[in-house]
């Protein structure tokens, strides 16, 4: 059943995503974007963590896309013809990625060995057994303002700094206001 | 099989039950709005259809589903016809997390349920906020495939509106959250059990009314009602995003709006009323009829926020678009800001018991 799950989440995730890129009226590869979101919500769903899925879904499709579709409206654009161009580009670089993944692929084997993940709480607690004994948006919370302060903090900062940035931007000078 | 089979039926039938009455309420808040504006306006309100008029909602859903349905012309036809779907869903939606009475627990063919929440998961108030978020696309996509200025202007209106409101939303209720130490809208509501000192609008460590008074404005202003109605106000935008809507598509977006009012109206009664909880301790009716008053007093604090949505109606005028951004991000975010910062401080001072 849940390898069920994970196929139609997966499938649905690569055929939007392929949509996205491909379809030429952005509403529509914005509305491809917003399926996507939500079948990665999903995809979370089945890996018991709620609490990331309600906020991929609060933070990708409730705020950035609609400014998006905010931003592709006010603009109007119908049809972007200006990207069209780039076959050559993408081919390369499509070519060099399938490679590298297919190297990778044929070096480690095609093992169902899943990769090695830091342990999030604990050394010797199973990820599912921390999950059942507190709840999963306590597990997070945990993990993230102890285990991964500092990679929390930095985040933060970052986002300061765009902030600023963004304030300084948008700042009139002092008296041009006025007129 | 008989379990998942039992566990199924239970809850088709649990949320046919919460859509009826839902709808019913719906029907009710049309007539009860026209009612309310008309008595503050020494008015008598509809009175043709039936005694004093009671009869009116059903006649108005009679003619909107006889309606012509029109797709205006150069209209996206695909985009045009899933807005209202995209509005409704998610109002409607959100209901499954609300808790309507005492979370108790009833013995069926040897299975438990919960009769008064249809799914108590806990993530609740963030599921409620995740799909309130998505209601945005109706209106912006209606507005966009109408093919029309007005349309286009007061969906690109609400897109702002409601990014901008919804940020409030979110960090009014998260001192409530903090005091609770739960997203689950159950465990919230039974954390404010035994009278309203204990309801986190006066609750010790520190009274969330802030963030309550905070809370009722921004969710005013996310179901675009008045004084907030820029996406359709009607004076300069003939209706907004919904102009070119008629018959059922019209509905739809009707139906969402009041289905969302209903829907903000829970979630206030819940996280700051004690949601089923009585203003006094304990009940007053025997053990087994207790849950009779538990949905009664749901019930009568969800119709006072209702009224509340009329009273505001009859009383303020609308406001001006760079009123409206400036109101919600310099004075309702800051103060939603600095309700988080002393509610932490409060709750790390006195932590629960």
């Amino acid at each position: 059943m849940a390898i069920l799950f994970f196929f139609y989440f997966a499938g649905v995730i690569v055929l939007t995503s392929i949509l996205v890129v491909t379809l030429r009226n952005p509403i529509y590869s914005v509305l491809s974007l917003l399926i996507m979101f939500f079948h990665v919500a999903g995809l979370y769903v089945t890996l018991e963590a709620e609490f990331l899925a309600a906020v991929q879904i609060i933070v990708y499709a409730g705020a950035i896309l609609v400014l998006y579709l905010f931003v592709v409206m006010l603009l109007n654009v119908k049809r972007e013809e200006r990207y069209h161009s780039q076959f050559p580009l993408a081919a390369l670089l499509g070519i060099t990625i399938l490679t590298e993944v297919l190297m990778l692929a044929f070096l480690r084997g095609f093992s169902s060995e899943a990769p090695a993940v830091a342990p999030a709480v604990g050394d010797s607690a199973q990820p599912g057994e921390a999950i059942a004994g507190t709840g999963n948006t306590e597990t997070i919370g945990e993990a993230l303002y102890s285990t991964y302060l500092f990679p929390f903090e930095v985040a933060s900062l970052i986002l300061l700094v765009a902030m600023i940035g963004a304030i300084v931007l948008a700042k009139k000078k002092v008296g041009e206001g006025e007129a | 099989m008989a379990e998942v089979g039992l566990k199924l039926a239970f809850s088709l039938a649990q949320i046919a039950v919460v859509m009826g009455i839902v709808l019913l309420t719906v029907m009710v808040l049309t007539l009860a709005e026209r009612k309310v504006l008309g008595w503050m306006q020494d008015r008598m309100g509809p009175m043709e259809v039936g005694p004093y008029g009671i009869l009116q909602p059903i006649a108005d859903g009679l003619k909107l589903f006889f309606k012509e349905d029109i797709i205006p012309a150069g209209a996206n036809k695909f985009l045009f016809s899933l807005a209202p779907i995209l509005s409704l869903v998610p109002a409607l939606i959100g209901f499954a997390v609300v808790p309507f009475g005492p979370s108790r627990t009833v013995e069926l063919f040897g299975y438990q349920f919960q009769p008064f929440v249809i799914s108590d998961i806990n993530i609740g108030i963030l599921y409620i906020l995740a799909f309130t978020s998505i209601g945005a696309y109706g209106v912006i996509l209606g507005g966009w495939a109408s093919n029309s200025k007005y349309s286009l202007l007061g969906g690109l209106r609400s897109a702002a509106q409601v990014i901008s409101y919804e940020l409030n939303v979110g960090l009014a209720i998260v001192g409530v959250l903090l005091l609770a130490g739960s997203l689950s809208l159950v465990k919230i509501t039974e954390a404010q059990a035994g009278g309203f000192w204990h309801w986190y609008v006066f609750a010790f460590p520190f009274p969330q009314i802030f963030a309550f008074v905070v809370y009722v404005i921004s969710a005013v202003a996310e179901t675009n009602r008045v004084p907030f109605d820029l996406p359709e106000a009607e004076s300069e935008l003939v209706a907004g995003f919904f102009t070119e809507y008629s018959g059922m598509r019209f509905a739809f977006f009707f139906l969402a709006e009041y289905a969302n009012m209903i829907l903000v109206s829970c979630i206030a009664a819940a996280l700051f009323l004690g949601g089923w909880n009585a203003p006094y301790p304990g009940t007053l009716l025997p053990e087994n009829l207790a849950w009779i008053e538990g949905v009664v007093w749901f019930a009568a604090k969800v119709y006072f926020f209702l009224f509340l949505f009329f009273w505001l109606r009859a009383t303020l005028p609308r406001l001006r678009y760079d009123q409206l951004m400036r109101f919600g991000w310099k004075v309702m975010l800051p103060i939603a800001l600095g309700n988080i910062l002393v509610t932490s401080i409060a709750a790390y001072l006195f932590p629960k018991g």
